[in-house]
């Protein structure tokens, strides 16, 4: 099974925490981490699951081209999302809500991308979270050559973690045997870049399991490009946080790539397009039931005194970003034509131009009787 | 100054001009630092500027585009040169489904200035992947520019507006005219870069091409005109976009066109430009557009290479089957 001995983990599946040599150094992180850090933890979790579900519901009732849940990889995504620091870069593969939502792109946002109103969706440079891609692997190399340029302007390795920045770029098993991934393995090594590769094992790409991409643990492909690795437990947020903290720190600080596995499981289908059954069965996913990442958590904090309250007032949120996100979504409004032809180019270009006059004027051709 | 130099070594300079006025242009590309390239294109600036701005990468193409992708986001210039134009297609997805996408993608957000050089092209009896003319994919693909000099004068010039585009540029340098000098101007005042330009006026058939084919149009211009034929002989410069005005302009005068590539000629660059011209030009021309082309076979083994690439007996062919009409 794919939780091994080298599989890092502070939160068991009952919600208690684990004691080991291997992790006294993240147990001390998550020791300083207050009450309301924690409640943050749960609350992003259960809302970006919230929205998720809200998001298949749109898919399924016709309003989105394609849904892509993260449904079960949560706790992967908030602890390693809240362990970058405001001046870090992170590179999305395409299922990163939950990330997204921390660094503060709207939900909507990314439904615009799958509603067909726009290939981007938000302005990557306000927000230092970048757009999705989705031929997969190739953000992996687009990470890298900003890491290197983090190096070549000298913002990193200068003592200051404060200030020091460092990237984090998200891939997935199966993106893990693309070309792009390795060739990005190496240039992060050669180049000594500060960053960290951050891959989400949710044991399928599409249908086939990751055994077919490897019958190693993936995190010894980190290894073996002698960058140090780390297998985690991917639906452990607290495991999740302390382990990225530290591998982003030691990347700002100049100490070269880091590179994280985490296992987890993707708790619905690839997309709306997909059919689980087909490829796996009920027993196994029940048994990633059991190691949801919210249900364990949420054992954690009531175990700490959490309130009820507290619980009711983050599935209130949850339900409230779901109206509002089908609100908005709904609204959402095809974008003008000139948006096809405009940035196509940033210097002026003559076809274009061409074209885009000749659009409006056959366009206005019809007069008003389309 | 005007100097007389190789367009190896006037690229070399235009580099070198480019890097000093901006410190955010890089070089990158496999061998180009310590060796200074395979053709010592790059020769000598990894001396003055370093390796952090001339980096020998690992051997891995895609890995070269994708990384200056990166470096582009966080606001350097770079140019990667890839070894030989066979190898370019390990980096293909990232020119076409990421490198030419990303501007429109993120809708005038962020810029992608990347220079990718490319040593392309014939003439050079070297094994196989190293003799191919690959414009077409790229003069194809929205979001890209193709710019292609055929002198040393232009070299230096283009790639110099090739780094300062603000969008993503493939530049074609044809091997065979590595090595032939010329002059070249290095304080004048250089034409625009996606302009093509009339470098031998004539009035019986107008006769285009870029790269290595413009020296070549220009001898079947001289074999010609002892026949008592007239070539006017067009350089496209920039093959994407292409500029028509001065093709339309001759055409309307010569009533003929002979377009000539190295590429084969299937779905070529030399296609699209028969059928503008066509379109633009139809009630001028005497006969149809012809063009003179590659075969459409695999770039064969060298000792056949003189038989696949155009030369001037095919082209003074087409020019006389043309006139024929």
């Amino acid at each position: 099974m794919p939780y091994t001995e080298a599989t890092l983990q502070l939160l068991s599946i009952d919600g208690t925490l684990v004691e080991s040599d291997r992790t006294a150094e993240y147990r001390a992180l998550v020791d300083k981490l207050n009450d309301a850090q924690l409640q943050n933890f749960y609350r992003e979790m259960v809302v970006t699951r919230r929205f998720d579900i809200e998001s298949g519901n749109l898919q399924r009732q016709g309003q989105l081209a394609l849904w892509v849940p993260s449904l079960g990889q949560e706790a992967a995504q908030v602890g390693s999302g809240f362990a970058t620091r405001s001046q870090d870069t992170i590179f999305p593969s395409y299922r990163e809500h939950a990330v997204a939502r921390i660094r503060g792109i709207d939900p909507v946002a990314i439904l615009s991308l799958l509603r067909g109103v726009t290939n981007g969706g938000w302005n990557p440079n306000d927000s230092k979270f970048r757009l999705y891609t989705l031929v997969l692997a190739t953000q992996t190399l687009h990470a890298v050559g900003y890491a290197m340029g983090t190096t070549m302007d000298g913002k990193s390795g200068n003592g200051k973690p404060d200030l020091d920045e460092a990237t984090i770029v998200y891939f997935g098993d199966g993106a893990s045997s693309e070309g792009d991934s390795n060739e990005a393995l190496v240039f992060a090594q050669s180049y000594h870049a500060p960053i960290v590769f951050f891959l989400q094992n949710n044991q399928y790409a599409i249908s086939v399991p990751v055994s077919r991409q490897s019958r190693s643990p993936l995190y010894l492909r980190g290894e073996g490009f002698g960058i140090p690795s780390l297998q985690i437990d991917g639906n452990d947020v607290l495991i999740s946080y302390a382990v990225t903290t530290v591998a982003l720190d030691d990347a700002r600080a100049g100490k070269g790539p880091r590179f994280i596995e985490a296992q987890t499981y993707r708790l619905g289908a690839h997309t709306t397009s997909d059919d689980p059954t087909k490829y796996r069965g009920q027993a196994e996913e029940d048994l990633w039931k059991e190691r949801d990442p919210i249900s364990r958590f949420e054992k954690f904090l009531r175990a700490k005194g959490e309130s009820d309250k507290f619980f009711a007032a983050v599935k209130t949120e949850g339900e409230d970003l779901a109206a509002d996100v089908r609100a908005r979504v709904l609204a959402l409004t095809p974008p003008s034509t000139d948006t096809m032809f405009d940035h196509v180019y940033t210097d002026e270009h003559p076809l274009i131009a061409a074209q885009k006059a000749w659009l409006a004027d056959y366009e206005a051709s019809y007069g008003d009787s389309r | 100054m005007s100097e007389s130099l190789s367009m190896a070594k006037a690229i070399n300079l235009g580099l070198q001009r480019a890097m000093r006025e901006n410190d955010k242009v890089l070089l990158m590309g496999e061998d180009i630092a310590t060796l200074g390239g395979v053709f010592r294109v790059t020769e000598g600036l990894k001396t003055e500027f370093g390796e952090n701005r001339v980096l020998d990468t690992p051997l891995a193409e895609s890995g070269i585009v994708g990384t200056a992708i990166g470096l582009a986001m966080r606001g350097y210039r770079p140019v990667c040169e890839i070894q030989f134009d066979g190898f370019v297609f390990p980096a293909f997805d990232q020119i076409m489904s990421q490198l030419a996408k990303q501007t429109s993608r993120h809708q005038g957000d962020q810029s992608f200035p990347v220079v990718i050089r490319i040593p392309y092209g014939g003439h050079i009896g070297a094994v196989e992947h190293h003799q191919e003319s690959p414009e077409a994919y790229f003069a194809h693909t929205p979001g890209l520019r193709v710019l292609s000099p055929a002198t040393p004068n232009d070299g230096f010039h283009m790639i110099q507006q090739a780094i300062q585009s603000n969008d993503p540029v493939i530049f074609l340098e044809p091997k065979a005219r590595y090595w032939p000098k010329g002059d070249v101007d290095l304080d004048g005042t250089p034409a625009p870069a996606h302009q093509s330009r009339v470098v031998r006026t004539g009035t019986d058939v107008t006769v285009v091409g870029h790269g290595a084919m413009v020296a070549m149009l220009l001898d079947a211009a001289e074999v010609a005109k002892g026949e008592g034929i007239n070539l006017e002989v067009i350089d496209l410069r920039s093959l994407s976009p292409v500029d028509y005005e001065p093709i339309v302009a001759s055409v309307e005068k010569t009533g003929r066109l002979v377009v000539a590539q190295e590429a084969s000629g299937n779905a070529s660059l030399g296609s699209e430009i028969a059928a503008t011209v066509s379109e633009r030009a139809f009630y001028f021309l005497q006969a149809p557009v012809l063009r003179v082309s590659g075969f459409d076979v695999p770039f064969p083994p060298a000792n056949l290479e003189g038989i696949f690439l155009p030369d001037v007996d095919r082209i003074l062919d087409a020019v006389d089957r043309t006139r024929g009409y």
